[in-house]
Parts: C-alpha cells; structure tokens; sequence
C-alpha cells in the first residue's frame, strides 16, 4: 500500500467537505449492500488510547485517509477488546470543527503586539518571532528567563526532545510537565519508600488480589476499564472484598462491600491507625520487616507549598524538609500507637466497625490485597506522605512485589509515566531517574548525549506552580506550553495563571490542536498533530511502553510537538545559548547550530529513511530526512539499558501490545523487586529493595497535620474538584465529541440537598461558587452520580465555561510541589440567573 | 488577508451566533473573555424518546434513547437487565444485550452476562437535548465509501 500522501490529504479534505454538504448522518434509507472487498476492506492498525493511564490498546481503522471506526483491542492484555465510553468515540476526537491549521499572533498593523488580535503567519514568521524573544531573553537573563511546561501527553520521544532542547541546548531546567499536577507526589513517595520510580506490581494483580481497597479514588468513572478487572473479580470470586474510601460517594460504591466517606485529610489518621492495628494485632510480618525494611522518622511541620511570605509558610517550623533519620521498629510501633480506633473514627467520621474491617484485610496474612490511588491522594498538601503510609501497611504485612499483592499508584494521564517519570521531563530529573542536582547523573548525560562537560545545569528549575508565580513575578519571560490546558489546569487562575500569561513583559507560545482556554491567553498559538497524526509512544502505569504508527494526516499545517521543538532548534547557535568557556574548552562545538548539536549527532540520525514502515506516513522524518523517532528513542535508551530500566529495541514496541520495562533478554518484568520475577533481584535476597544502597525499603512515622485551608464562618463548604467518565481532563477533545457532550455536557455543584436547602436552592439553581480567590456560575446538583456529604461540594474542572481552578487554592505538597485541588474552603450564594 | 477572513469565518461558524473578536479564540467559551463569567445554561433535559439513533460505527456502543434516573446498577441489582438480558426481551421489547457481554477475558462464552461488562454506564450513556459546542467533522464510512467509488480512490 502507498504512503499518505498529498493526493490522500486532498482526498480527505473532499470527503469531509463532501459529507458537510450532504449534511450528518445520513438519512436511514435502504441501501444497497456494499460487498466488494476492495471497497469494504478497512485498514486496521493499533494504538494506545489518547486519554487516560490505565494504556487500553486501540484498533483504529482507516479509509481513504480518514479514521472511520475505533474498537476496543482484542489482543490487548490491558483491555481485551473494551473501551470506555470516551475510548469508543476517539474516532471523532480529531474531528472538531475548530481545529487549529496555521500558526496564529497576536498582531497590530502587521507586528507582533501583545494587545494585538490574532492574525494567521507562517511557520517561518513563528518561529521568526519566538527566536527573537528567545535570544532576547537568554541574553538579558540567561537561562532562568526562559520555560516550557509540557505533559503527561507528550510522546516519549516528544518529552526527550523538549527535555534534551531544554535542559542541554537552552542549558535551562525550567521545564515541568503537567504531570506535576497528577503524579508528583507519587513520584516523591516512591522515590522516598523505594529509592525508585513506579510501581513493582502490574494489572496482573487485579485477577490475584482478594480484596481492593480504594484511597480516594474513583475508578468506574477515572479508570473504568480497570475496574471492569476488579468487578470481573468481585463478581467472579464472591470472597473476594471491595472498600472504597473517599471524601464523597461516587459511583465505585456501587461495588464497595465496605464503603466509606471520610472527613478530608484524615487518610493520614486512618493509615496510621491502620498500621498500629496491624501491630497490636500481632500481624507484622516480622522475618521480612526484618531483611528487607528500616524505619525513619520524617520531618514535621513543613508547611504547604504556598509563596514564601505567605502566612502558612512563615508559620511552618521546618517548610518543604523531606529529611528523616533512622529509627527503630519499637519507636514506630509507639508513634502510631496514639492512632487509636477511636481516635480514627472520630477524626475521620468514619464508623470505627467500617475501619475495623478494612485494617483487617491488611492484617489478615491470607488476604491479598491490592491498594489502588490516584489524584485523592496524590492532589494533598501532605501527598508524599500518605504514598509513604500506604507503602508502610504494605510493608509492614509484606504484601508487596507478589501476585495480588499489591499497592498500586494509578495514573491519570497516557504517558504520565512513559513520558514525564521515565524520560525525565521535570524540572529536578533526567532521563531513568537521574537527577540534575548530582555531577556525576549530569555527566553520564552529557556522555550520552555527546556534548562537553558542563552542558546540562545544576540548578533545580522551576516547577508548574512556580512557572506561574515566576511569569506573574515577570521573571520567566519566554515560555512555550506543549499538549496541555494549563490555563484551565492549574490551582488559582485569577491570581497566578492569568495575570502571569498577560504580563506585558511575557511572551507565551501555545500549541494545541484546538483554541483552548490557554490558548486564549497566549500570544502565539502553533497548530499541533495529535494522537495518530504522528508516529508515537506511550508508557502506561504499569510500565508498559506501547508504541503507534501515524495513520493519517494532520489538517492543514499542522506538525507534532517534535517537529516543532526539533524545527526551532535550528533557529540558534551553540555561541548564542551556550558560555564562552564551554566553547572555548571544546572549540568543536563552535558555530553549530543547536539542532546538529541535539539532533544531528550522528545518533539521533543514524536511521535512515529506508528503516521505517513503507506502509504508514511519518511527518517529521520525511522532513528531517532520517527516522528521527527511532533515532530518539534509541538514544534515549540507552539510559535506561543494564540499569533496571531497560526498554526493548524500537522496532519490537511496533510489533506487541506494549512490553512493562524492565525489559531483560527479550523478557518483560511482571513483579519488580522479587526474586524470580526480577531479573535485578541479588540471587537468594528473596526480595531486593535495589533503589535504596542497602537494599531495604523504608517505613516513614508520619503524623497527621491539618489541610492548608479548611472551612470557615465565611467560607463554610469544602470543596473538591475532579473529573467525570465522559470527559477526560479539561475536555478539549471530548467537548467536541457531540456524544460526549450531551452526555454530560455541563460542570456542576454537586451537594447535600440538606446544604442546598440551608442554601435556598434548589436541584438547578444558579450559584455562585466563591472563594477567597475566585468565583465560578455554575448550577447545583443534588441528585446526581456523586453524593458529598454535608458541608462538601465536588465540581469537576472539564468544562472550559466554568473554569473551577478560578476558585483553587495554589497550595502544594511540600516535598512534590503537587498542588491540592481536592481541599479548599468556598461558599455557595444563589444568583438570580 | 484573505486567509485571516477565512479564520474568522471558520469560528463564527463554530460558534453560530455569538459575536467573536478575534481575540477571543476559545471556541467553547463562546466569546465569554477568560476572566468573566457567563450565565450558566439551563439544565440539560435527558432524551427520552426511546429512539435509536445510528452508531457513527459498528462497534459503537449504542447510546440509550431513555432516561436512567434512579437505575440500580450495583453489588445487588442491575436494573438495566430487567429489559435488556437475553430472557428479559420478549417481553420488553428492548434490544437484547450484544453477545460480547458474555464473552470472558479469553474471548470464552460464559453461562450468563459477563461481570467485566456488569456497569452497563461505562460504555452507554445517555443523551441530553445539549447542542454541541463545536460540530465534529467526523465522516460516516458509507460517505466515504461513496467518496471512493465515485472518485475511483483505491483504498486504503
């Protein structure tokens, strides 16, 4: 079969055009059947789904240059042939009629002016004018002056490009991932506990596990298709036992043997208690606390994230300290003794037979259980710390690294993990869980990479929150946004985000598919290829890399992310970005420009055209004339391989569902940390805690300390945003889909109707939702799929008419800067609309 | 300047009947600047017309054409299979789940509905009278077919 080619494009802008004039759907006439396999033959090929971490595999079919159908992969370990409602309309998501073709500036008599209206240019007149601000920038502040924030969505070979311009080429680690939002402080917990990134377990533990247990999260509607494996299992296996705690009741309760709603923040009660019933109930599985765990006791008092003159802060007795030291099993045992049961029940308003039952589990030595998270815990002020006790119950009963066994952190965005964790896209990391802050990680880089010594920054850049602060303070200037809605995303727009995207002294790049909110607020807005426009890979939540072919065009003159970052490095030279000294002590270097540097380094274009698939298109590499994918990812692997991390060879991923990493003699790893499953396990160890020198994984004391902000006489509701099934994150391609949006097309309050009755409202009401920061109009809910209890509401943040992150508090943990969008106090007032 | 009309001709089509300043861009705020609130819409009236409405394609799940309001789907109940189960339509006249709601994660046909499909709601949803923000330009496979023998296209 041909590549895509122009004639294909041109065919498929008929098609469109033809079908817009014959009016959608067509009408249900009799039709004569169509047999002729040349007509009806439909081109099949896989892909990772675009939206969330769980990783289903798609097939995606093709005709004439179009995507016609999608379906759940049969083949696919993940998801055997289902999607959820979102998976089954992907087909549509690149369809918007509002899809961006050209780059657009905002402009006044034909320049560029930040006031201006946005007017269509060039790809030449945009990268024109992001180079001039650019240069501008580095030259009046250097490196600091300059940021990008990137995503969770970024191909991995997207993130190691935007990480190697970055952190190597513009010599800055201003670079974050809106990854921070949803996975830092899992990140922080795994690296604390373990010394290593991401979970030992893998989906394989839902068909083991005889109970789950859900830390705040809600999974039939944020990760539906794993729960179908845990009804599978309930329903198939009647002794098998399900808990759901969370702050509200939503729709996993559906499946909760034991329920339970508790006050917000005390998880850190519970967990406690939970570890000191599995002491007093003789249940620590002593000869493995023994061989494989120490115990530390973490710093106190550490604040919340907030700018430094903030009052909290100052308040703080020790802010963002992640230090502890060493203590003994007895010590721990007498920190959580003050955890009472009735402690637990009274903190957390939970019935303390309802908690009885669900430290049983953890106790019970026969019971595998299988404890399962993700933004309940991780959006906390205190994230870091309830990962590391969650960890503790885990350890305590050794229950970890085994069939069914299994704490599991899931993760909310397609490569969250493959993408932000393993390359290394956040301000502090490199590519396998290296750090910029040591030497000697920052020279094995610059090894790799073939550039001088000294290249990569030592200096921890500025993560999201900070970016924002930062652009509002007018001390980052230039700052490139890549496949995200971080306008719409992050905590308190009315105070950070906007005013830092509109000061006069910022000029902010935006590419999107679609004219999102943040968008909007850019100065220059670059039309992005997304999902199957580009040949891509993602890294799921259980390590799993899956890999896809670009199937069909982007419209007009769209171009991936890399095409973009890759484009724009040849807009500089080394003696532009880089210090005299450097060039001085490796003249080679001199004159190049950064993409001969980065991208022309007889790596990254070592593969020649002729290696990639003759049968599929590939946009960037027919520009750059070499298979620029390969060439990336292998570099980018060799990070990783013969250091626990190690990926397969590229071709592989485009022949499997996906293999979990790390990837030994051909052979994928199921239970990381155990002896038999993992090939980095020292031989008769039993279990090996590799991350940590000695082997060992650690049991923090952590107590509870309250949120940053709670109700008040004035604002007298908590509040608690999230998502919804039918949309994923802030909408901007389910909002298009019209199935999905008539689904579910509006945010809303949800509340007590008791609330909504002290109120004065009713179901349907106007309301304002108001903070100290911000406010929103949406309607009430008392009816709905999500049930607060009193005194909380839970408005989801897809819906770019009602942009909840206007009434967010910009509080963060301490240790992973990961802000807490589930905790701020509002109140709700009736407006008469 | 002929591209620039272009533009805005595209997004005033997106958004039919809103007035849109050029610096205005996000389409699904209707022209409402990012720092001002707009009255919220009614709330959406659920369909229930109990008309099936085409799938966009085969393995589409179909949308359901009624209310669920109030619908047990939980550990003790599932309501929906009161109309839709196999030995549940005769009388209901409702379409009989697909025959992939019995199959296993082996692709193994089981006795009865499978409990990997058992939350009905994760795949069908209901529809609102909502008008789409944005229309989608997705193509039906029979236009395009037409598109392909009308225009001798070979396929692929």
């Amino acid at each position: 079969m041909p590549n895509l080619t122009r004639r294909d494009v041109i065919k498929a802008q008929a098609v469109a055009a033809a079908a817009a004039a014959a009016g959608l759907p067509i009408p249900a006439a009799a039709q004569n059947l169509v047999t002729d396999a040349q007509l009806t033959d439909l081109k099949w090929s896989k892909a990772p789904c675009r939206f969330c971490g769980t990783g289903c595999s798609i097939m995606v079919a093709t005709k004439a240059g179009r995507v016609v159908a999608t379906h759940g992969d049969a083949e696919a370990e993940v998801n055997r042939g289902l999607n959820c409602v979102k998976g089954y309309f992907l087909s549509k998501i690149m369809y918007g009629q509002d899809r961006l073709t050209q780059p657009l500036l905002r402009k006044s008599n034909g320049v560029y002016d930040k006031n201006g209206d946005f007017e269509p240019v060039s790809w030449d007149e945009a990268f024109d004018i992001m180079a001039e601000k650019w240069k501008a920038t580095l030259k009046a502040k250097g490196p600091q002056g300059i940021g990008m924030f990137g995503s969770g969505q970024w191909t991995v070979w997207e993130g190691y490009a935007a990480s190697k311009l970055m952190k190597a080429g513009f010599r800055s680690n201003n670079i974050d991932p809106n990854a921070r939002h949803c996975m830092a402080s899992a990140v922080v917990g795994f690296i604390r506990t373990f010394g290593i990134d991401e979970p030992m377990g893998c989906y394989d533990d839902f068909e083991h596990a005889d109970a789950f247990v859900l830390w705040g999260s809600n999974m039939a509607e944020m990760h539906p298709i794993l729960w179908t494996r845990i009804a599978d299992r309930r329903f198939s296996h009647p002794h098998v036992k399900v808990a759901v705690l969370s702050t509200f009741q939503h729709r996993s309760f559906d499946l909760a043997d034991i329920p339970a709603v508790f006050t917000p923040h005390t998880d850190l009660v519970i967990l406690n208690y939970i570890a000191n019933y599995i002491i007093q109930n003789g249940a620590v599985n002593q000869d493995f606390v023994a061989k494989h765990v120490n115990f530390a006791r973490g710093a106190t008092d550490i604040g919340y994230g907030l700018r430094d003159n903030h009052p909290l802060q100052q308040a703080a007795a020790n802010p963002n300290s992640g230090k502890s030291e060493p203590m003994s099993f007895d010590e721990f045992a007498e920190f959580v003794s003050e955890y009472t049961l009735e402690k637990a029940a009274e903190m957390s308003g939970v019935p303390a037979e309802t908690l009885e039952k669900i430290a049983a589990l953890y106790a019970d030595p026969d019971t595998k259980v299988m404890s399962l998270w993700t933004m309940g815990v991780n959006q906390h002020t205190r994230g870091v710390w309830v990962n590391n006790m969650i960890y503790n119950i885990h350890l305590l009963t050794g229950k970890i690294s085994q069939p069914g066994n299994s704490p599991f952190s899931l993760t909310g965005q397609p490569s969250a993990c493959g993408t932000a964790r393993e390359v290394g896209t956040f301000a502090h990391r490199l590519p396998a869980d290296l750090l910029v802050a040591k030497p000697e990680h920052r020279a094995y880089a610059e090894k790799i990479w073939k550039l001088p010594a000294g290249t990569v920054p030592e200096w921890v850049g500025a993560h999201a929150v900070l970016q924002n602060r930062k652009l509002k303070d007018g001390e980052i200037n230039c700052y490139w946004v890549q496949v995200n809605n971080n306008m719409q995303a992050a905590p308190n727009m009315m105070e950070e985000g906007l005013p830092g995207y509109r000061n006069p002294d910022n000029f902010i790049v935006v590419s999107d598919a679609y004219p999102t909110v943040t968008a909007e607020a850019a100065d220059l807005i670059l039309p992005t290829a997304m999902w199957v426009e580009k040949e891509g890979a993602y890294g799921n939540a259980e390590r799993r890399t899956q890999f896809w072919y670009q199937l069909v065009n982007a419209p007009g003159e769209s171009k991936s992310d890399m095409w973009q970052l890759v484009e724009f490095s040849k807009r500089f030279t080394t003696d532009e970005v880089w210090p005299a000294e450097i060039l001085d002590a490796n003249p080679d270097y001199k004159g190049k420009t950064l993409f001969e540097v980065l991208f022309a380094n007889g790596q990254v274009d070592k593969f020649e055209m002729t290696e990639k698939a003759k049968e599929y298109g590939n946009h960037e590499s027919e520009d750059f004339g070499f298979y620029i994918q390969k060439g990336l990812f292998e570099e980018y692997a060799e990070f990783g391989r013969g250091h626990a991390h190690d990926l397969a060879p590229f071709d592989t991923y485009h022949e499997v569902r996906g293999l979990r990493w790390p990837v030994v003699d051909g052979k994928e790893t199921k239970w990381r940390f155990k002896e038999g499953s993992d090939p980095y396990v020292k031989p008769g160890s039993d279990f090996d805690f590799y991350g940590k020198p000695d082997g060992k994984a650690v049991i923090f004391a952590l107590p509870y300390e309250p949120p940053a902000e709670s109700p008040d006489a004035d604002y007298p509701l908590w509040l608690s945003t999230g998502r919804v099934l039918e949309h994923w994150h802030s909408g901007s391609m389910t909002q298009r889909v019209p199935e999905l949006h008539k689904a579910v097309p509006d945010a809303l309050v949800y509340m007590h109707p008791d609330d909504a009755e002290a109120m004065g409202v009713r179901r349907g009401s106007a309301v304002k939702v108001e903070s100290r920061r911000g406010h929103i109009i949406s309607r009430v809910e008392t009816r709905g799929r999500n049930k607060p209890p009193k005194g909380l509401v839970f408005v989801p943040w897809f819906d770019a008419r009602q942009l909840i992150n206007k009434v967010t508090l910009d509080a963060t943990d301490p240790l992973s800067k990961q802000t807490d969008f589930k905790k701020c106090a509002v109140r709700v007032v009736p407006v008469g609309v | 300047m002929k591209r620039k009309l272009s533009l805005v001709a595209a997004l005033v089509l997106a958004v039919a009947g809103s007035a849109m300043a050029q610096t205005s861009i996000a389409t699904l705020r209707g022209g409402t600047p990012l720092n001002t609130e707009s009255e919220p819409p009614a709330m959406a009236k659920e369909i229930n017309s109990d008309l099936r409405q085409v799938r966009n394609y085969p393995e589409q799940p179909p949308l359901i054409p009624h209310k669920i309001d109030g619908y047990q789907i939980d550990l003790n109940a599932n309501k929906c299979l009161s109309c839709h189960s196999r030995a549940a339509v005769e009388i209901s006249q409702a379409p009989m789940i697909s025959i992939t709601h019995f199959m296993n994660r082996d692709n193994q046909f089981l006795a009865s509905v499978t409990p990997r499909r058992y939350f009905c709601n994760q795949c069908h949803v209901v529809q609102t009278d909502a008008r789409p923000l944005v229309e989608n330009g997705f193509v039906d496979i029979d236009q395009v077919l037409d598109y392909v023998k009308n225009n001798q296209g070979s396929s692929d």
